[in-house]
């Protein structure tokens, strides 16, 4: 068997500490090894965006990442993204907007969302949709995406 | 919100008088949907899981001389090794899919190659190890010895005199006999109205021209997966993501020779479908290993996979001959079209003959049909399967069948429209349906009397899909603080747990939160046939219904033995069961599910049906789009969608497969193919070569829901998940013939086709 790698993450927050091969994605290591489901894989290739994570502030599409380069991270899912039971303000616009038809796509577009909105409060709709052009979504055809985010831009300016 | 100066989305209803029925609560999954908590396919774990991958051919078509596994199994961390070999030998059958049927051994064939294989990425083994990678370095450790044999990849191809043959034992269907003739084509059907020559005779105008479209993949985000556990007591248990668990359940046990009383089959949530995923590809497959290793075993495709390995939406070849009077009227049509089957019979061609001239009330029609095997992997549904190919041929046509008479489209589409009573070229005679209303709703949008930007295009078209019925159940539980548990088995692709919810909300007098519906597995509910045929809201809506329907006509029961009056004077109204004769007689439902123990015993509800009342839904589109002169680039600049759904159950979610529909059909005209080499391989099997529209593509998608009431649903509901991918391909062909004059009649409309045709 492969020598595996002690890699100390902080994922949400929280400190995380795991075995992984070197050739085990963090995606891999995320969703397998660490359990958390949420972030998803539509391609493997960095392509579809379902897998999208937050890395030290940085959106990635964590596929791409190998899980060793994790080591001394900062790592948000979408399990990180609610305070407890209150839901954020982007779930919060994706759930009463309609934003989500299957909804395999939800997570990685409400990372890169959230990532938009800190830097970027009120975007126009290209910037939204410039902002999530690598993330694909095949039910909702975006609109309601769009309007979501929009939605979501507005409820945290309020808050 | 994006301001305009119009409402984007509108509903334009005609029946307000219901509580919960057309309004937009949250989805009952929602919440677990957007913290990451649903449990998908490719999430589903098990105590001891192996990992399992397929060996997949090199070759569109070769026979297998030999598999030699040994190797193999020998690797470290491989547990188990299967072929086609491990499936039981059972007698051929035709077997129901629930939108379409299949041979069992075209089934098996496609699940595992026995001796030939028939298109690249044709499953040929399978193994289970303990994780995902060492099973990948096993499947290089498999020797097969392949024969390569020459190959076809497209209907001319397979058509031709002298071409190389899939099966050897398929004779062509000829107008329903068995021609004898061994043949790549399956099957030629013809569908006759009228005398089309007698028909061409009258025409003042005839417009004939050939349309081609290549192979496009449905996209679901969630690549196809499954685990299996086969038990010790020989039951077997399969988690995937499929659109309908009852047919997975029954095509393994035909496939694995066992009673459907041993396979229970859960459902998880679903990461798209749109047609793809009701066939089986990788269960089998982990059922077998799981056979082989006592313990349960997760296959899991990869997007290379998922193009090569499952099926996608044919290539097609229309051709199509219309003609009219100067006045407008169409005198006959013929459509002549043969569609890709991929590696065995079964294309969607039938289907597109139900809809190529559905929305028209054509005097004179004939409709030929040609159902071809080629060496690409075998197509599977594909929301509104057939329709959109007929349509890019047949809405192009119409397009330029109204320029030659100095017509609006719209109203030469309007002179000829189908309407109740009309009977369709391939034979049903049509209830009320809402042709004409999306037709005049086109032509009164303000999307349609703006005034077009300059350089710009406009296009319409109109299209159809059937719908089908079938059958659903439900259980319906009564709380005894008034909520109901609604159980059902219908996978939830994209919000129908909650338009199934406010069909019971509405009978009960509830609200939509008040009922928690769940998606059950095949051992906790009845026969529920696909998600698919856009029935779901229709077909187990009306289970709902019905099942409400019982829990009221309880509720009123024991209310009766409660007060000791005849249950024939009382009512159920709002939730409120109440006396006809003594208003001193009231009580809410909620008042009563709190005294059921101590009155008899609680309340369920249920409903087993199969509801034929199946209403049609049509689609029509209004397409702006400008062309960079210099690219070749097309841009969407303004989209409108306006569909009958009959009754929106929840606009928002209607909205939703407009635009969804809306945007399948724009990737497919714009950018979406197959792209073969010689030697029939995919080469672009990465979703960045396999371009699908973003964000950054698309205008916002405009709605209007017209509602022209299904008369064969209580509710008025027709399903209208489908309908709306068929008229984009046509809309934007006519809109860039708009703006450059060029017709274009081939799929995609990448630049490079659009800089050829504006260089001519």
């Amino acid at each position: 068997m492969t020598t595996k790698t002690h890699v100390q993450t902080t994922i949400n927050g929280e400190p995380v500490d795991f075995l992984c091969e070197p050739r085990q994605s963090l995606l891999e290591c995320l969703r397998d090894v660490i359990g958390l489901t949420g972030t998803k894989e539509g391609c493997g290739d960095g392509n579809c965006g379902a897998c999208t994570v937050n890395i030290d502030g940085r959106i990635v599409t964590s596929c791409l990442v190998l899980g060793v380069e994790a080591q001394g991270a900062s790592i948000e899912t979408i399990e990180g993204v609610a305070d407890g039971t209150n839901l954020h303000p982007i779930q919060l616009a994706f759930l009463e907007g309609a934003a989500l038809q299957c909804g395999i796509c939800t997570p990685g577009f409400i990372i890169a969302t959230k990532a938009l909105l800190e830097k970027n409060p009120d975007p126009t709709e290209h910037e939204i949709r410039f902002w999530l052009a690598n993330n694909l979504c095949r039910c909702t055809g975006y609109d309601k995406i769009v309007r979501a985010v929009q939605d979501a831009a507005k409820r945290m300016q309020e808050a | 919100m994006t301001t305009t100066d119009y409402d984007p989305n509108v509903v334009l209803s005609t029946e307000n008088d219901f509580k919960v029925v057309g309004t937009r609560p949250v989805r009952h999954d929602g919440v677990d949907k957007v913290t990451g908590r649903a449990i998908y396919g490719a999430d589903y774990d098990a105590s001891g899981l192996l990992h399992g991958k397929i060996l997949r051919s090199p070759h569109a078509h070769a026979k297998i001389i030999s598999i030699d596994t040994s190797k193999a199994e020998a690797l470290d961390g491989v547990h188990a090794v299967v072929t086609a070999a491990d499936f039981p030998e059972a007698a051929d059958k035709i077997m129901e899919l629930g939108e379409d049927e299949t041979k069992l051994r075209d089934l098996r064939g496609n699940i595992l190659a026995r001796d030939k294989v028939l298109y690249v990425g044709h499953a040929i083994a399978g193994i289970a190890a303990t994780n995902a990678h060492v099973a990948e370095e096993a499947l290089s450790l498999i020797e097969v010895e392949f024969e390569v044999l020459p190959s076809v990849m497209t209907t001319d191809e397979a058509m031709a005199d002298g071409a190389p043959i899939l099966h050897e034992d398929q004779t062509t269907e000829e107008l329903g006999d068995d021609s004898g003739v061994v043949s790549n084509v399956a099957k030629h059907f013809q569908h006759i109205k009228g005398d089309i020559a007698e028909g061409f005779k009258q025409a003042d105008v005839i417009v004939e021209r050939e349309y081609n479209t290549v192979t496009v993949h449905q996209g679901y985000i969630a690549p196809h997966n499954g685990t299996a556990f086969w038990s010790a007591d020989g039951r077997l248990h399969i988690w995937c993501e499929t659109q309908g668990s009852f047919v997975v359940r029954d095509s393994l046990a035909d496939l694995l020779d066992m009673p459907v009383s041993m396979i229970r089959v859960t459902p998880t949530e679903i990461g798209g479908g749109f047609g793809g995923k009701i066939p089986i590809y990788v269960e089998p497959v982990a059922a077998l290993l799981s056979k082989k290793t006592g313990t349960p075993v997760k296959i899991v495709m990869t997007r290379k996979e998922t193009f090569e390995g499952s099926g996608p939406t044919p290539g097609s070849k229309i051709k199509i001959k219309v003609g009219a009077t100067k006045e407008g009227k169409i005198t006959a049509a013929h459509a002549w079209m043969a569609m890709e089957a991929g590696a065995y019979a079964g294309s969607p061609v039938g289907a597109a003959a139900q809809c190529v001239f559905a929305a028209y009330d054509l005097e004179n029609g004939l409709i030929d049909g040609f159902d071809v095997v080629v060496n690409k992997p075998k197509t599977a549904a594909y929301r509104a399967p057939g329709s959109p190919n007929a349509a890019f041929g047949f809405e192009q046509a119409l397009n330029e069948l109204a320029e030659k008479l100095g017509m609006d489209p719209i109203d030469l589409r309007l002179k000829n429209v189908a309407t109740e009573g009309t009977r369709r070229v391939d034979g049903p005679v049509f209830q009320r349906i809402g042709a004409k209303e999306v037709l005049e709703s086109m032509r009164e949008h303000a999307h349609y009397l703006s005034e077009k930007q300059e350089g710009s295009g406009r296009g319409v078209a109109i299209g159809f899909w059937f719908n089908i019925g079938f059958d659903s159940a439900c259980n319906i539980a009564l709380n005894k603080d008034g909520t109901v548990n609604l159980t059902e088995g219908s996978t939830d692709v994209g919000g129908s747990r909650t338009s199934i919810a406010m069909q019971a909300a509405e009978v009960l007098g509830i609200s939509a939160e008040d009922v928690r519906p769940s998606v059950v597995d095949t051992d906790t509910i009845g026969f529920t046939a696909v998600t698919g045929g856009s029935r779901t809201t229709f077909a187990t809506g009306w289970a709902a219904y019905e099942a409400a329907q019982d829990v009221k006509k309880q509720c009123i029961t024991r209310a009766a033995s409660i007060w000791d009056v005849d249950p024939d004077h009382l009512q159920m109204e709002d939730g409120i069961i109440s006396s006809k004769t003594d208003s001193e007689l009231k009580m809410t439902i909620k008042e009563l599910a709190a005294q059921l123990s101590d009155t008899g015993g609680g309340i369920t509800g249920r409903a087993s049906v199969k509801p034929r009342g199946v209403g049609g839904s049509f689609c029509g589109n209004i397409v702006d789009l400008s062309i960079d002169q210099e690219t070749g680039k097309i841009t969407i600049d303004r989209f409108t969608a306006i569909q009958d759904a009959g009754k929106a159950l929840h606009p928002s979610y209607v909205e939703g497969q407009m635009q969804g529909g809306s945007v399948q059909g724009i990737g497919w005209e714009l950018n979406e193919e197959y792209f073969m080499s010689d030697e029939g391989k995919m080469n672009n099997t990465s979703l960045l070569d396999y371009r699908m529209p973003t964000a950054l593509d698309l205008p916002m998608i405009d709605t209007v829901i017209v509602e022209v009431a299904n008369p064969g649903h209580p509710f008025g509901v027709r399903g209208i998940g489908e309908a709306n991918i068929v008229p984009p391909t046509p809309a934007i062909a006519n809109a860039v013939y708009d703006s450059c004059g060029s017709r274009i009649t081939q799929l995609p409309m990448s630049p490079g086709s659009i800089l050829e045709a504006l260089k001519s």
